[in-house]
C-alpha cells in the first residue's frame, strides 16, 4: 500500500511535467508556424482587424448577408446552442417569430423559399457559415438596400460558395463574413 | 434527395472506411507494444526505463487481479485529492489571463470525478470555469491518464486470457506509462499539430477584444487548445476547451478537422479489438466481436442519419424549407449527417465530445444516443469499451451453458456462480444508478419544484414534458456510462446535480472496471480444460448473435420504462 502511494505520487509528478508541460509547449511552438501563429486567423479591412476567421459574427443590418441566429449574440467570449428540444412549444415561437421578422425584412420572398438554417441556433452560436441557398435568398433585400444589379450579386455569391471537401465529402457553405467585405468592396 | 446530401453521406461513409483502415494497423501495433516485441518505438526505452528508475518501479514484478487493482485505485485516488484542489484554487495560481474564479467545492467534486474517471461531463464553460493552468494541469493531464487507466486494465484482461492458467495479469505501472509513451502521446502530438495548421488556437494569449464588421464590440476567447483537443479524442474522454465543445469553430475549424475528430475518437477502441485478436492469437474471436459492434452501431447510427436528414416536422408546418434537415444546434459546415454520426460514434463511444447539441436533436436521434450509452459496449470507451463487453460474453456464455445443459466455459476455464453473479452486479448496477437517480430528480421536479434550493427543481429545466424528462435520463445515463456528453439544457451547476451525477460518474466507473478485471483474474486461475467436441465454440457467428441478443434482451428490460417516458412519448407527440 505504501509503495503503491509512493509510486503513485512519483509518477503522477513524471506524468504532469510530460503530458501537461512538455507536450503543450511543443504544440505551442510548432503552432507559430501555423497560419496566425496559433493566436487565430483574423481577417482586415483596410489594415484594420474586423474579425476571426473561423468565428461567426453577428449581421443584423440590411445592407449584409445575415448570418444564423445565435443563442450568445456572436460574442465569442463564450459560446453555446439554443439547447431547445424540438417539441418545445416556446422554441417553436421563437421560430415563428424568426420566419415573420425575416418576411418583413424581405419582401417578395415566399417563407416556403427560407432554409432551415436561418431560422435555426446553431451549435456554437458562433457559426461563420450558411448554406448558399440562405445566401441567395437575401440577394434581392440587399440588391435593392444598396442599390445594386442582382446579377452582380448573385455571381458574387456563387464566386463565395465553398464546395464540398476534395469535392466530395460534405456540405456546401458560405463564408458571411468573407461575403459581407467582398461586398464592401463592390462598386 | 437534392446532390448536397449525397455528398454529406459520402462524408461519414468515407470517414469509417478511414477509421477501419487506420484501426488495424494500429491494434498490430498495440499488440506488439504489450507482447512485448520490437516496434519502431523501441528508441523510447531509455524514456521509460528513466521513469521506471525515478518512480521505484519495477516493471517485471507480476500482479495478480487484487494487486493490479489496488496499484490502479491508488493512483487514481491521488488524482481525485490533486484535481479537486487544484480547481478550487485555480484562482490564485498563474496563467490565468481571463481572470476566472475557482471553481466552487461541489463543482470542483463534480469535475475532479469527472475527469478521472473519463467522461468528462462538465458543468461549467471551459471560456470562463477554468484557467489555462488547469486547462493544461488537470484536465489534459487527466485526459491522458483516466484514457490510459483504462486501456491498462483492459490489457489486464487480455493478459487473463491469453495463458491457459496464470496468476499474473501484467505489471499494472509498466502497462499504463507504456500507453502513454507508446501509444496516446504520438498520436496526439500528430493530431495536434493537424489541428493547429487548420486553426484551432496554441497559444497562450488570453481573450481578445475586437469590432465586427458591422460596429459590434465582441471578444474571442482562446488559449493553447490544440493539445487538449487530440487527446480528448483520442483518449474518449470528449471534454471541450470551450463551452460549445467541437461544434466551437476554433476547436473544430473545418469538414477535414470534423473527420479527423470523428477518426480519431472511434480508432483506439477499434484497435484495441483488433489488438485483441492479434494478442491472444484468436483473430477470429475478435472479428467477431468487431462484426457485433459494428452491426450494433448501425443500428443507431441509420435511423439517427434519416430522422435528422428529414427535418423536424413541427418545422416543416411552419413552412419553411428544410432542404439542408433539422439544423437546430448543428453547424453549416458539417450538416445533419456528419452532426447525426458523430453524435452517435461519441454515445457508443463513450467520448461524450459534441458537434452538434444533443439536446435540439430530433427525439428519436435523443433515444439512439442515449441507446448508445446504456449499452456501452459497441466499440465503448478506450478500454472500457470491451471490458463492458466481456461482461455481456460472461452472461451469453451462462445462458448458452444454461441452454445446453452444461457448466459454461469460456476460453477454458468454467464459469461458476462467483464469476456470474459479478457480472450480474455489474449489469443491474448501471441500470439502478441511472434510473435510482433519474426517479429522484424527476421526483424533486414534479413535487418539490420550489424547495428553498440555490437552484429549484423548477428551474433545473430548459424544455418542458416528454424532453425535460429526457434531459435528466440523459445526464445519469451520461454520467453512469461515463460519457460526459449532455442535454446541455440542463441546469446543471448546483449542489443537487453536481453531487448526485458525481456518485453516478464513480460508481459508473469503478464497477464496471474492477467487474470484469476480477472475473479475468479469477477465470485465468482455474485449471484449463482443453476444447472438446462439446465445447461451446466463442469465437463463432452464432455466438455472436447470441451476444447480440443478450445486449438487447438485458438493455430493452433495463431501459425500456425511462426511454418510453422520455423521448418516445415526444416522439409520439410531435406531429
Amino acid at each position: 500500500m505504501k509503495t503503491n502511494i509512493i509510486i503513485s505520487l512519483k509518477l503522477t509528478l513524471v506524468l504532469l511535467i510530460i503530458t501537461a508541460g512538455l507536450y503543450p509547449l511543443l504544440i505551442a511552438g510548432a503552432g507559430k508556424a501555423a497560419p496566425g501563429g496559433g493566436k487565430g486567423e483574423t481577417l482586415s479591412v483596410h489594415g484594420k482587424v474586423v474579425g476571426y476567421e473561423r468565428v461567426g459574427q453577428k449581421f443584423t443590418e440590411d445592407k449584409y448577408f445575415w448570418g444564423r441566429p445565435s443563442a450568445v449574440e456572436y460574442n465569442a467570449a463564450g459560446s453555446a446552442g439554443s439547447n431547445k428540444g424540438p417539441s418545445n412549444p416556446d422554441y417553436l415561437a421563437t421560430v415563428q417569430a424568426r420566419i415573420d421578422t425575416f418576411l418583413v425584412h424581405n419582401p417578395g420572398i415566399a417563407k416556403e423559399q427560407i432554409p432551415a438554417d436561418l431560422v435555426t441556433a446553431s451549435g456554437s452560436g458562433l457559426d461563420p457559415d450558411i448554406s448558399p441557398e440562405a445566401a441567395r435568398i437575401q440577394i434581392a433585400r440587399i440588391a435593392r438596400v444598396r442599390n445594386l444589379g442582382a446579377d452582380k450579386l448573385e455571381a458574387l455569391v456563387n464566386a463565395h460558395i465553398e464546395g464540398p471537401f476534395l469535392g466530395m465529402f460534405g456540405p456546401s457553405k458560405v463564408h458571411v463574413l468573407k461575403l459581407n467585405m467582398a461586398l464592401d468592396e463592390l462598386k | 434527395m437534392p446532390n448536397r446530401m449525397n455528398t454529406e453521406i459520402t462524408g461519414i461513409i468515407f470517414t469509417f472506411l478511414i477509421t477501419v483502415a487506420l484501426a488495424s494497423p494500429l491494434g498490430k501495433y498495440i499488440a506488439k507494444v504489450f507482447g512485448g516485441e520490437r516496434t519502431f518505438t523501441d528508441f523510447l526505452n531509455p524514456v521509460e526505463r528513466f521513469i521506471y528508475r525515478i518512480c521505484g518501479i519495477d516493471p517485471n514484478e507480476s500482479m495478480d487481479w487484487k494487486q493490479f487493482l489496488k496499484a490502479m485505485l491508488t493512483i487514481n485516488m491521488v488524482w481525485l485529492f490533486y484535481a479537486f484542489f487544484m480547481l478550487m484554487y485555480q484562482d490564485k495560481l498563474p496563467l490565468n489571463p481571463d481572470g476566472n474564479a475557482g471553481q466552487t467545492p461541489d463543482l470542483a467534486f463534480n469535475t475532479a470525478i469527472s475527469f478521472v474517471v473519463n467522461c468528462n461531463l462538465q458543468h461549467y464553460s471551459g471560456e470562463s470555469g477554468l484557467t489555462y493552468l488547469t486547462q493544461l494541469l488537470v484536465i489534459t493531464f487527466l485526459q491522458f491518464v483516466s484514457a490510459a487507466t483504462g486501456i491498462a486494465c483492459l490489457v489486464a484482461l487480455f493478459n487473463g486470457l491469453k495463458e491457459k492458467t496464470t496468476n499474473n495479469l501484467g505489471n499494472f505501472w509498466s502497462i499504463f506509462i507504456k500507453t502513454n509513451t507508446r501509444i496516446l502521446l504520438p498520436l496526439c502530438i500528430v493530431m495536434a499539430i493537424l489541428l493547429a495548421f487548420n486553426g484551432s488556437p496554441t497559444s497562450f494569449d488570453g481573450k481578445d477584444a475586437i469590432t465586427t464588421l458591422q460596429g459590434d464590440a465582441v471578444q474571442v476567447s482562446r488559449g493553447p487548445a490544440a493539445g487538449m483537443i487530440a487527446i480528448k479524442h483520442l483518449g474518449t474522454n470528449g471534454g471541450g476547451w470551450f463551452g460549445a465543445n467541437s461544434a466551437h469553430p476554433l476547436e473544430n475549424p473545418n469538414y477535414f478537422t470534423n473527420i479527423l475528430e470523428m477518426v480519431a475518437q472511434v480508432i483506439i477502441p477499434v484497435a484495441m479489438i483488433f489488438a485483441l485478436g492479434f494478442y491472444i492469437r484468436k483473430k477470429k474471436f475478435a472479428y467477431v466481436i468487431f462484426l457485433v459492434m459494428t452491426v450494433g452501431m448501425l443500428f443507431l447510427l441509420i435511423p439517427t442519419v434519416i430522422t435528422e436528414l428529414h427535418g423536424n416536422p413541427a418545422i416543416a408546418q411552419m413552412g419553411v424549407t428544410q432542404n439542408t434537415g433539422a439544423m437546430e444546434g448543428k453547424e453549416v459546415r458539417f450538416g445533419p449527417a456528419a452532426s447525426a454520426y458523430w453524435s452517435i460514434v461519441t454515445t457508443i463511444i463513450s467520448t461524450g465530445s459534441v458537434n452538434s447539441m444533443h439536446d435540439s436533436s430530433m427525439p428519436l436521434s435523443g433515444m439512439m444516443q442515449l441507446l448508445g450509452m446504456m449499452v456501452n459496449g459497441f466499440y465503448g470507451g478506450c478500454g472500457v469499451g470491451i471490458l463492458n463487453y466481456y461482461i455481456y460474453i460472461i452472461i451469453a456464455v451462462f445462458i448458452s451453458g444454461l441452454m445446453v445443459g452444461r457448466t459454461p466455459e469460456f476460453m477454458g476455464h468454467k464459469v461458476e456462480a462467483r464469476e456470474v453473479k459479478i457480472a450480474m452486479i455489474v449489469t443491474l448496477f448501471t441500470a439502478l444508478i441511472t434510473k435510482g437517480f433519474t426517479a429522484l430528480a424527476a421526483y424533486m421536479v414534479a413535487h418539490h419544484p420550489d424547495v428553498a434550493w440555490a437552484v429549484k427543481p423548477s428551474g433545473w429545466l430548459n424544455n418542458p414534458s416528454y424532453h425535460g424528462f429526457s434531459e435528466m435520463l440523459y445526464e445519469y445515463t451520461s454520467a453512469n456510462a461515463n460519457n460526459g456528453s449532455g442535454f446541455e439544457g440542463l441546469g446543471d451547476n448546483n449542489i443537487f446535480w453536481n453531487v448526485t451525477s458525481g456518485f453516478a460518474l464513480i460508481l459508473g466507473r469503478f464497477i464496471p472496471i474492477i467487474g470484469p478485471v476480477a472475473i479475468a483474474g479469477l477465470l485465468a486461475n482455474k485449471k484449463f480444460i482443453p476444447e472438446s467436441g462439446g465445447t461451446l465454440r466463442t469465437d463463432s457467428f452464432t455466438f455472436g448473435m447470441m451476444t447480440f441478443a443478450v445486449i438487447i434482451i438485458v438493455t430493452a428490460l433495463s431501459y425500456f420504462p425511462p426511454l418510453a417516458l422520455g423521448p418516445l412519448a415526444e416522439y409520439f407527440s410531435l406531429k
